[in-house]
C-alpha cells in the first residue's frame, strides 16, 4: 500500500491520491492520462511521483478497477489506508 | 563503452516489433526492450482484425487464430439487432501468441530483443538523444542508440521525455475493462457489439468469440463515464445478467487512447509508434493492424534516415501517415465525436430504420447509400466505419 505525504514541494496537498496495489492490473491507463508523467509502472509495481503530482484526478477517474481513490486529509482515511 | 546501436524500440507489442523485423532486415542493428517478462502477455485486448489489413502487413499463421469473423451484430438498447453484410471477413486473434510470433520474426531478422528491461529515461546527446536507461535485475544500465522508438503503448512516456505532448485527453481514453469467459452461448462467427447508456456510455461491450464455448466479453466507455461508475462494474452487471453461468478465465484492465493521431510523431531522433503515438482508430478502438502499418511506413523512413545519416529523413513518416490514415483517422474521430452523444432513443430509432429495409439491402453500402437520402444521422457513419474499417481498415 503506498502512502503519499501530506506535502508536496508546492505546498500541502489538498488532495491526496492513493494507490491500492491489490486492485491495481498494471494496465496504464491512469500512466496515459496524467498530464505531469507522475506515474511510473513497471511491469507489476505503480509509484506516484510525488513531486510531479499535481492531485488533478484524471488518473483516479479513468482507472477502470478503482485502484486509485482521494483521500482527504483529515478526513479520517488516513490511519485506515495503513492497514 | 558500449557498442551504439542503430535503433532502440521501446516496447515489444506488434508496432515495437514490427518496426524491429522491418528495420533488422535491411541490415541495421537493432535493440527491442520490453519490460515485462513475457512478451504477449498479459492480453489487454479484444483481439479482432480484419483479414485484409493483416494479410497486408504479415503471413498469417493459422496458430494466431481463435475464431474466423464473417458477421457482425450491432445489438440496440432496446434489444434490436441489426446485421449488417460484412462483405469480408476477420479473426479473433490469440495474442499471446501472435505479439509473441511478430517478437520471434523480429528475432530471426536480427533484432536484438530483450525483456524484463524496464526504460525509465532518455539520455541526452548532442543532436537528440543519445539513448535510453534500461533498470533491469541488476540496477541501471545506458543503452545508446542513433534513432530511438517508443513503441510503448498506451502508458507511453517516451515521447513526453522527448518533449512532444502525448498525454490523452480524459474525453478520449476509452476506460475498459475485459473478462474471458467460458461455457457461455456463442456463435464462432459472429462478433457483437452493444451499444446504449446501461451498458456502456460513451463506447461499447463487446463479445467476441474465442471457439470452444469461450469468448472476449468487455467493454471500454470514456473517462468522462469512468469518472461516474468504474468499467469493471459495468462489465460485472452485463455478465451477471447476460451469462450467469459463465466461467471467469481473466479479468483485465486496459485503456486505449480513442483519439485523433498526435500532431507530432517525430521529434528530432525520436519516432513514435502504435498506441504510444495514438494511431488508433478512434470509432473501432481497433490499433493491432494499424500500428503495425505505421511501423512499417516508420520503419522505411528510420531505414533512409540511417543510410543518409540524416534524421530529417524521419519526417517522411510523419508525412505519410498523416496524409494517409492520420486523415481518416481525424474523420473518425469526428464521427466517434457525435455517436458519443447520441441517447438511447436514437439509437433504437436507427436502427429499427435499418431494420425496415429489405434484408438483401443491408448490405453496408446498401445500408449506407439509403440511409444518406432518408437519414443522414451519423450512426450510417458509423454502420460503416464498424463493418468495413475494423475490418477492412482500407475502405
Ligand atoms: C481492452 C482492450 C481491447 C482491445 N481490443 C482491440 C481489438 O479487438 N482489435 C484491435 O485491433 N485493437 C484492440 N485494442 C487495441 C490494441 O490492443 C492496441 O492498439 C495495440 O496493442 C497497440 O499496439 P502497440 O504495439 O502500439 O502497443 P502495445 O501492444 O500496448 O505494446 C506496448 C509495449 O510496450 C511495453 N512498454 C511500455 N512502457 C515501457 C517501458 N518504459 N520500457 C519497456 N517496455 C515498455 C509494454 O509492456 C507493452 O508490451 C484493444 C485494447 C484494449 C485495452
Ligand atoms: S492526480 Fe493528476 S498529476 Fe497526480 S498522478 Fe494523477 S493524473 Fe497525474
Ligand atoms: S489505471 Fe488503475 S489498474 Fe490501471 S495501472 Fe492505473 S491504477 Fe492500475
Amino acid at each position: 500500500m503506498y502512502i503519499p505525504s501530506l506535502f508536496t514541494r508546492k505546498g500541502p496537498r489538498v488532495l491526496l491520491i492513493q494507490i491500492k496495489d491489490d486492485a491495481c492490473d498494471f494496465c496504464g491507463c491512469c500512466v496515459g492520462v496524467c498530464p505531469e508523467d507522475a506515474i511510473e509502472l513497471q511491469e507489476a509495481r505503480i509509484t506516484l511521483i510525488e513531486d510531479r503530482c499535481t492531485n488533478c484526478a484524471k488518473c483516479v477517474w479513468v482507472c477502470p478497477f478503482e485502484a486509485l481513490i482521494f483521500l482527504k486529509p483529515g478526513a479520517g482515511v488516513l490511519p485506515e489506508a495503513g492497514k | 563503452m558500449s557498442p551504439v546501436w542503430d535503433v532502440i524500440i521501446v516496447g515489444a507489442g506488434p508496432a515495437g516489433s514490427t518496426l524491429a523485423r522491418t528495420v533488422a532486415a535491411a541490415g541495421y542493428s537493432v535493440l527491442m526492450l520490453e519490460k515485462d517478462r513475457d512478451i504477449g502477455m498479459p492480453v489487454r485486448c479484444g483481439e479482432a482484425v480484419s483479414d485484409t489489413s493483416l494479410r497486408e502487413l504479415v503471413d498469417v499463421d493459422p496458430r494466431w487464430i481463435a475464431s474466423t469473423i464473417r458477421r457482425f451484430r450491432l445489438i440496440a438498447p432496446d434489444g434490436n439487432m441489426v446485421e449488417p453484410d460484412l462483405g469480408g471477413h476477420g479473426y479473433v486473434l490469440e495474442r499471446r501468441i501472435f505479439d509473441y510470433d511478430l517478437a520471434r520474426l523480429a528475432s530471426e531478422a536480427g533484432a536484438v530483443v530483450r525483456t524484463k528491461s524496464y526504460v525509465d529515461a532518455l539520455v541526452p546527446g548532442e543532436d537528440g538523444f543519445a539513448g535510453v536507461r534500461v533498470k533491469g535485475n541488476n540496477g541501471a544500465t545506458i543503452e545508446r542508440a542513433r534513432i530511438i522508438v517508443g513503441a510503448d503503448g498506451v502508458e507511453s512516456r517516451v515521447g513526453r521525455w522527448a518533449g512532444l505532448r502525448t498525454e490523452t485527453r480524459l474525453r478520449d481514453m476509452e476506460c475498459c475493462a475485459q473478462m474471458t469467459l467460458s461455457n457461455i452461448p456463442v456463435e464462432d462467427d459472429a462478433c457483437d457489439f452493444y451499444f446504449g447508456q446501461s451498458v456502456a456510455p460513451m463506447g461499447y461491450l463487446w463479445v467476441f468469440p474465442k471457439g470452444r464455448n469461450t469468448a472476449n466479453v468487455g467493454l471500454g466507455i470514456s473517462g468522462m463515464a469512468a469518472k461516474k461508475r468504474s468499467p469493471l462494474s459495468y462489465l460485472q452487471d452485463f455478465v451477471a445478467r447476460t451469462y450467469p453461468q459463465a466461467g471467469i478465465l481473466t479479468t483485465v484492465a486496459g485503456g486505449v487512447p480513442c483519439a485523433a493521431t498526435l500532431e507530432s510523431v517525430v521529434s528530432r531522433n525520436v519516432v513514435l509508434v502504435g498506441d504510444a503515438a495514438h494511431q488508433v482508430n478512434p470509432v473501432s478502438g481497433g490499433g493491432i493492424t494499424s500500428g503495425m502499418r505505421a511501423a512499417r511506413l516508420a520503419g522505411e523512413a528510420v531505414i533512409a534516415a540511417l543510410r543518409e545519416n540524416s534524421p530529417q529523413r524521419l519526417g517522411d513518416y510523419q508525412r505519410q501517415w498523416d496524409k494517409g490514415y492520420g486523415a481518416k483517422h481525424r474523420m473518425y474521430y469526428r464521427i466517434k465525436e457525435a455517436v458519443h452523444g447520441y441517447s438511447d432513443e436514437t439509437l433504437n430509432r436507427i436502427a429499427a430504420g435499418v431494420l425496415a429495409l429489405k434484408p438483401e439491402k443491408r448490405t453496408i453500402w446498401g445500408v449506407f447509400r439509403v440511409a444518406l437520402t432518408r437519414n443522414p444521422a451519423l450512426i450510417w457513419d458509423m454502420v460503416r466505419v464498424f463493418g468495413l474499417t475494423s475490418f477492412d481498415d482500407d475502405a
